[in-house]
């Protein structure tokens, strides 16, 4: 069994002169090296989820629990967000300072750590996410995606052993997305770092271990990312695509042709459709 | 028009006046106007001059770019001339019809303006050698003893860097705007100085609320990358003083020296 990273217990959560609160009943878990998307449509509270995993918010009911301390203890405030680093969505408005590598070490000031360490730090975080060549450069010269993985680059410097990332690639061209995601991939899969990854783009979390549902404000669905999206007609219903290649897979079935419900990708249709034509193969 | 945005004055070379340090580029700064309040005759604004002119030379700052900072000063400068030339009492040097120029006169008239002309000068060469950015380091450094009095020094400095960061991207949106308006049959450039106050309001609505939303996303990715102030906060940049710094210390030490022997010895009206 893998140490648990994040916990949550019945979290709900209404905002100020709302009505209806945006989160209800939520528990989930998080472990140690697991990338899990959050997806939902919008409004369906998975962004207060995501602030609720790092202190930003505290829940009204319930409990959140971040490496076993509970984000209402003021006195771990720091030590939950130093180890649950978030990403926004709008990469401009979470880059504080003037030069990329100043703004990988705005973290560290935060804490106090010493200035050596803080260079290597600073350092080996932009080497993790390729940002290396950039260290001097203005953050307003930078491409989207290349301010996104600034920003990964300052939350991997306070070494955080899970990365929250809230529709991080929403703002972001395909090419763009395609890099923050490899990116954060590649620091889950080498570091260990558990990601929450929260989205609305079905592509991005067929690409995840776990995939969560969330619909006005409870969990709908939970699974790996083939068992979720089975569930075609399900999905629909709560106003979410499928991945494309699923969605046609569905209507292939739907036509008499005996075409495996498990297709995620391009390339694993490419796959089930050569079976199908050639059987030899 | 708003592809090269060059922020203050600062001119970007390489230098060793650039690379002092910028706290005591201010406090040297501050001396220096000390000193030109202390001039006493022509001779120490001379002096003043020569050293303002061997520092331009040290930095690569073209003196044109320090005459530049004058210009805008000019019509201050003929009013302080002129009123102090033609309104001081003493003794008479000339006497046309109801225009009186007295020896005093002409005296302050003179002071007056090189003085200004020199406090512009000294400000100028820090401001052209100074990154912003350094500025408000520096500031903050030199301002952080009075901490104890609860003065914001860390909260400034950083209120100053988030303004530097956010200029250009600002621009950008501007731009954005105008473009957005514009194709929308907003006409920003013709009509009087009213009409073109008024149709800049459907730029600035929505320049304002995007500003507010970037304000909100900031403030919550700083708390959420740990920003509580400026207590145990350690620094990237660090500011340290080097032999360079010391030498330019010297430098203005020797500079006040001079003006305070000038002031005390050359006898005032001897050379004005």
């Amino acid at each position: 069994m893998k140490t648990e990273r994040i916990r949550t217990e019945q979290v709900g959560f209404t905002y100020e002169e709302a009505k209806h609160p945006v989160l209800e009943d939520v528990s989930l878990k998080i472990h140690e090296g697991e990338f899990v998307a959050i997806l939902g449509h919008n409004g369906s509270g998975k962004s207060t989820l995501a602030k609720l995993l790092n202190a930003l918010y505290l829940p009204e009911k319930g409990d959140v629990f971040v490496c076993d301390m509970n984000t209402r203890d003021d006195q771990h405030l720091w030590d939950i967000r130093r180890n649950a680093g978030m990403i926004f969505q709008n990469p401009d408005n979470q880059i504080v300072a003037t030069v990329v590598r100043e703004d990988v070490a705005f973290g560290l000031e935060n804490l106090g750590v010493e200035h050596d360490e803080m260079v290597r730090r600073v350092d080996e975080a932009l080497n993790s996410v390729g940002m290396t060549d950039y260290a001097d450069a203005s953050p307003h010269t930078l491409s989207g995606g290349q301010k996104q993985r600034v920003a990964i680059a300052g939350v991997l410097a306070m070494e955080p052993r899970i990365i929250i990332a809230d529709e991080s690639t929403s703002m972001l061209d395909p090419l763009g997305r395609a890099e923050v995601m490899n990116t954060v991939r590649g620091l889950n899969r080498d570091k260990g770092i558990s990601v929450v990854w929260i989205t609305h783009y079905m592509e991005e979390a067929a690409m995840a271990d776990r995939v969560i549902v969330v619909s006005d404000g409870k969990i709908e669905l939970e699974g790996t990312p083939r068992q979720v999206f089975q569930q075609v007609d399900k999905l629909r219903k709560l106003h979410l695509d499928v991945p494309h290649m699923t969605a046609l897979a569905a209507e292939l079935r739907e036509q008499g042709i005996p075409i495996s419900d498990q297709v995620l990708t391009v390339d694993e249709m490419a796959e089930e459709v050569l079976r199908l034509v050639c059987p030899s193969n | 028009m708003l592809n090269n945005i060059t922020l203050g004055q600062y001119y970007p070379v390489d230098s060793l006046v650039h690379r002092l340090d910028p706290r005591i580029k201010i406090v040297l700064t501050i001396v220096t106007l000390v000193a030109v309040f202390l001039v006493g005759t022509l001779a120490g604004y001379a002096l003043i001059l020569a050293f303002c002119l061997l520092v331009a030379r040290l930095s690569n700052v073209p003196v044109r770019m320090l005459l530049k900072g004058i210009k805008p000063l000019r019509f201050i400068l003929i009013l302080t001339f002129f009123l102090n030339l033609f309104f001081t009492s003493g003794t008479e040097l000339v006497h046309v019809g109801f225009v009186i120029i007295t020896r005093e006169g002409l005296r302050q008239a003179i002071h007056f303006s090189l003085r200004l002309v020199f406090l512009v000068m000294t400000t100028s060469l820090m401001t052209l050698t100074t990154s912003p950015i350094q500025l408000s380091d520096g500031m903050e450094m030199l301002f952080s003893p009075l901490k104890v009095i609860h003065f914001p020094a860390h909260e400034l400095a950083m209120m100053m860097s988030i303004a530097l960061r956010f200029i250009p991207t600002l621009m950008e949106e501007t731009d954005k705007i105008m473009k957005a308006q514009k194709a929308r049959g907003a006409d920003f450039e013709s009509g009087n100085l009213i009409q073109r106050a008024k149709s800049m309001i459907p730029l600035l609505v929505p320049l304002f609320v995007s500003a507010f939303r970037r304000a909100g996303d900031l403030a919550l990715a700083m708390e959420s990358r740990c920003y509580h102030g400026g207590e145990h906060r350690t620094r990237l940049r660090v500011l340290r003083i080097t032999r360079m710094d010391y030498l330019a210390c010297v430098a203005v030490a020797v500079l006040l020296a001079l003006v305070i022997l000038e002031s005390r010895f050359i006898p005032k009206g001897l050379i004005l």
